[in-house]
């Protein structure tokens, strides 16, 4: 059946049906396979996507919870050709490894520099707590939500 | 693993001697560094594509390490090219040199060393051709990024100089390295090549991969290893929506759907309608069950004689150390994509052996090797052996199924922790001896544990989980140990520690109730763990410091020297007691012992939980590529230690695993990681050797150690969770 999803500002019509997680929706109709599969659980939180500004995790959310609901994926974090100030951080702090935890974190924090522009480092760990991260750079993370904190704040960008 | 890990050190040893020396060492049998003597053709590692591109075509594969910046630096660095002009191809049977596998912390000593080999002769060839064109000396040349420019002002390009033909040719021994104080590019923490497309959540991974028609298949298991299958009617799941095959093979048992929910909703039908008989009990998952088989038994180092020395007041202490069964727990579970054409296979992996894998295929299969073109691509970062070859088998036995199609197969949470190989338990017992002095005389060690080594390529076998489930089901290759020095369940037994009489046994149990396979550091985990825990054990009972204590029984240079870097990093106070809250420890250990130097000082603190506060690590290398990097894969190889050392243990219930989640199997998360700081002692002369995996054993240890600073008693089984450091305290 078909359905409407507003993802990343754009109406989107899909055939699928109404139980179907919007993982495999993002991933597999729209092309958008920045937001991972983990776990299918809801317990990695490498699948989450914001919904109307709130970080949700949509590897067991069902489509019919979603429509007509703003959801934003990491592919709309920033314009196209451009980096959201939490990407380019996770650039130059080499926030990663492997990467596949990236994209939700990515989502998740920006969500909390949101509401929190000058987070402590509580905070973080607290907003991205749900996420699971096996190549262990936490504290590279950490840094990095640090560093776009300071430069959404109009601070100087610097290590 | 190649069996030629120690050849492999030592050409490194002597291919990193300055240029003046090679000329000179006339050794009879010299080879080629790293992979290229088993791949000597120069076009089969680098070639020239029009507009100032370089291309390289490593067999080593990423995996979350970094490894492919770090090759791009070696080859801009011994080319002259900016690292902006390399493009790398992902590795594949159908263009790479065969580099067998992609572990053991050996990519830069294996590819690194032979594309320095590679890029450097390259060179070469460029200057020797430019000279003839310029009409000038080689001497009279220099190249700035590929353009080379004589001193009579003319110039010309690699690209200008290049064809194909030129790199038709072998490898020759005479090159020439430039000298490590000429590096610009080596040593530099250039950004990683592959970070800005993870960002910004670009397809990265093989997880990602869309071909045109490309449809989703699932794997419907046994409820445990020995399960066998009764009885199932699958017409009602090949009536399901978007079903387009149905495969059953002995008790293998799978299903193809148009699209993946579809096929995931189909499995879950087929799971409900099979009949399975349950399969030999399991036994515990308790490590100690390793003392019940029987083993193979062998003396791997014998030195002195133990008990020869007769002493007054002495002392004899004795300990047991376990730890469990461990899961790879990769973030994404394992995927492959497979497609036939006619005859011909394709299978995209994240495999970290993609010859070894096209060949337990072509096995399994009844194909030649030569109609399989296995490439990789990236998935979540692995740690070691784990779903990855068994998932193209099952893409390829359901592309089988629907011929022409691609078949995308990613295994499910409960498939990746159900079904992935595991780390072996392991139980270490010592007996030690001291004079009254506190010096250790007499050090008697043995260990028990399965094989931490059965890969894909294996002898006697296949080793992909599906072939074991097909009708008649292929054997299993034997499993085994990476030999000595480097070593499998035994790496690293044989303490670094120069002690007058020793003797280390290994116990190989090599029939194991679950399979069992590499994880980062294979024994060097435990078996650091529990050298390092007694050595603490043994300083008190000396009344010594432990950091004094160690460097007391170590000649070593560099291993002193990473004790001595980290001791002062932490600010390390010999003879300071706890306030029975907060406590620190030390470990060391030299990975393999012949690869990283690495000593670890954890901080930690008692209170509701038991935390790990802060982590120092004093790290030697020898020549850095890519000190950020490096850095990076240290920091992550912790932080992952320390929640194997507080958290992780893989339990069974009666048929198969049982923690088949991340409730289940908890890792550590944001609200647990300790701070980490990491620093490098730079060796720019001493050849490059991997890191990756030398911080597990020195971290549990030094965690170990630092709980029984703080609370005065000694735990000894793996993990620390709360519930047995409550236990150890009320005994």
């Amino acid at each position: 059946m078909a359905l409407e999803l507003m993802v990343n500002g754009k109406l989107h019509a899909v055939s699928a049906e109404p139980e179907t997680p919007l993982l495999y929706v993002l991933r597999n109709d729209l092309g958008l396979v920045g937001t991972r599969f983990g776990c299918g659980l809801g317990q990695c939180g490498a699948c989450t996507v914001l919904l109307d500004g709130v970080p949700v995790q949509s590897c067991n959310l069902p489509l019919d919870a979603v429509a007509g609901r703003a959801i934003t994926t990491v592919e709309a974090l920033a314009p196209a050709q451009a980096l959201h100030p939490l990407q380019a951080a996770f650039v130059a702090e080499q926030a990663a490894q492997c990467g596949y935890c990236t994209s939700g974190i990515l989502v998740a924090a920006s969500a909390l520099l949101a509401r929190t522009p000058e987070p402590t480092d509580l905070q973080i760990r607290q907003a991205l707590d749900a996420h699971l991260c096996r190549c262990g750079t936490h504290v590279r993370i950490l840094r990095a939500v640090h560093r776009a904190a300071r430069v959404l704040r109009g601070e100087q960008d610097a290590a | 693993m190649p069996p030629n890990s120690l050849a492999n050190q030592l050409i490194s040893l002597t291919q990193s001697t300055p240029a003046t020396s090679t000329h000179q060492s006339a050794l009879p049998a010299r080879k080629l560094p790293g992979s290229l003597e088993a791949n000597p053709r120069l076009g089969h590692w680098l070639r020239l594509e029009p507009n100032g591109v370089v291309v390289i075509t490593p067999g080593k594969v990423e995996i979350g390490q970094g490894i492919l910046t770090a090759l791009v630096q070696i080859v801009a660095e011994a080319l002259d090219v900016s690292p902006a002009r390399i493009r790398l191809l992902p590795a594949s049977t159908g263009h790479s040199p065969d580099e067998g596998v992609t572990s053991g912390s050996r990519s830069i000593q294996e590819s690194g060393l032979a594309l320095r080999h590679v890029a450097t002769e390259v060179r070469d060839l460029f200057l020797d051709l430019a000279a003839a064109r310029l009409d000038v000396s080689i001497e009279q040349l220099i190249v700035d990024d590929g353009l080379i420019r004589a001193s009579n002002g003319t110039e010309v390009s690699y690209w200008d100089l290049y064809s194909p033909e030129l790199f038709a040719r072998e490898a020759s021994l005479e090159v020439v390295s430039k000298r490590p104080a000429d590096f610009t590019v080596v040593g530099t923490s250039l950004a990683r090549i592959d970070l800005q497309a993870k960002v910004t959540g670009q397809a990265a991974y093989v997880q990602d991969l869309q071909l045109p028609d490309m449809v989703h298949g699932r794997i419907s298991r046994p409820p445990g290893p020995g399960a066998c299958l009764i009885a199932i009617d699958v017409s009602s799941v090949e009536r399901m929506p978007g079903v387009l095959a149905v495969v059953r093979l002995g008790r293998f048992l799978g299903v193809v759907a148009a699209r993946e929910e579809q096929a995931i909703r189909a499995e879950r039908r087929l799971a409900g309608l099979a009949q399975w008989a349950a399969g030999p009990e399991l036994p515990s998952s308790d490590p100690r069950e390793l003392l019940q088989w029987p083993a193979e038994t062998e003396v791997i180092s014998e030195r002195g004689t133990l008990g020869a020395v007769e002493m007054s007041g002495a002392q004899q202490l004795r300990a047991e150390y376990t730890k469990p069964y461990l899961a790879h727990a990769a973030l994404a579970p394992s995927c492959a994509v497979a497609k036939f054409s006619g005859e011909q296979l394709q299978v995209w992996t994240h495999s970290q052996g993609i010859y070894p894998l096209r060949g337990d295929l072509a096995a399994t299969l009844g194909m030649a090797p030569s109609d399989i073109v296995v490439t990789h691509m990236e998935a979540a970062g692995c740690y070691g052996h784990n779903g990855a070859d068994d998932v193209a088998l099952d893409a390829a036995l359901l592309a089988r199924a629907v011929p022409g199609r691609a078949v995308r197969v990613q295994w499910m949470r409960e498939d990746e922790f159900g079904w992935e190989p595991l780390s072996s338990p392991m139980v270490v017992q010592l007996a030690a001896r001291i004079d009254e002095a506190g010096t250790i005389v007499d050090w008697d060690y043995a260990l028990w544990s399965h094989a931490h080594s059965t890969r894909p390529g294996g002898r006697g076998g296949v080793n992909l989980l599906a072939a074991w489930h097909l009708e008649p089901p292929l054997p299993a290759a034997i499993p085994g140990n990476p030999p000595l020095p480097a070593g499998g369940s035994h790496r690293n037994a044989i303490p670094l520690y120069d002690f007058p009489n020793q003797r280390i046994t290994n116990h190989l149990i090599r029939r194991s109730p679950v399979r069992t396979s590499s994880l980062r550091a294979l024994g060097g985990h435990a078996n650091v763990f529990a050298i390092e825990c007694f050595m603490d054990e043994l300083a008190h009972a000396s009344g010594a410091d432990p950091v004094a204590y160690r460097l007391r029984h170590l000649k070593d240079m560099r291993a002193r020297a990473v004790i001595e870097r980290v001791a002062a990093m932490a600010n390390w106070q010999p003879h300071v007691g706890s306030d029975g809250e907060c406590g620190r420890g030390i470990g060391f250990a030299r990975y393999k012992n012949l690869a990283a130097y690495m000593a670890v000082v954890a901080a930690v603190r008692v209170a509701e939980t038991v935390q790990v506060t802060h982590v120092w690590a004093a790290v030697d290398v020898g020549q850095v590529i890519n000190p950020d990097g490096l850095k990076n894969q240290i920091e992550g190889g912790i932080v992952q230690t320390v929640s194997w050392t507080l958290k992780e243990c893989v339990q069974f219930d009666r048929q198969g695993v049982s923690t088949r989640n991340w409730e289940t199997y908890p890792i550590l998360q944001f609200g647990e990681v300790p701070a980490v700081t990491v620093e490098l002692i730079s060796r720019p002369d001493m050849p490059p050797v991997g890191a990756g995996e030398g911080t597990q054993g020195p971290v549990s240890a030094a965690i170990g150690n630092a709980l029984y600073h703080a609370l005065g008693v000694r735990l000894r089984d793996l993990p620390f969770t709360r519930e047995r450091v409550i236990a150890a305290m009320s005994s």
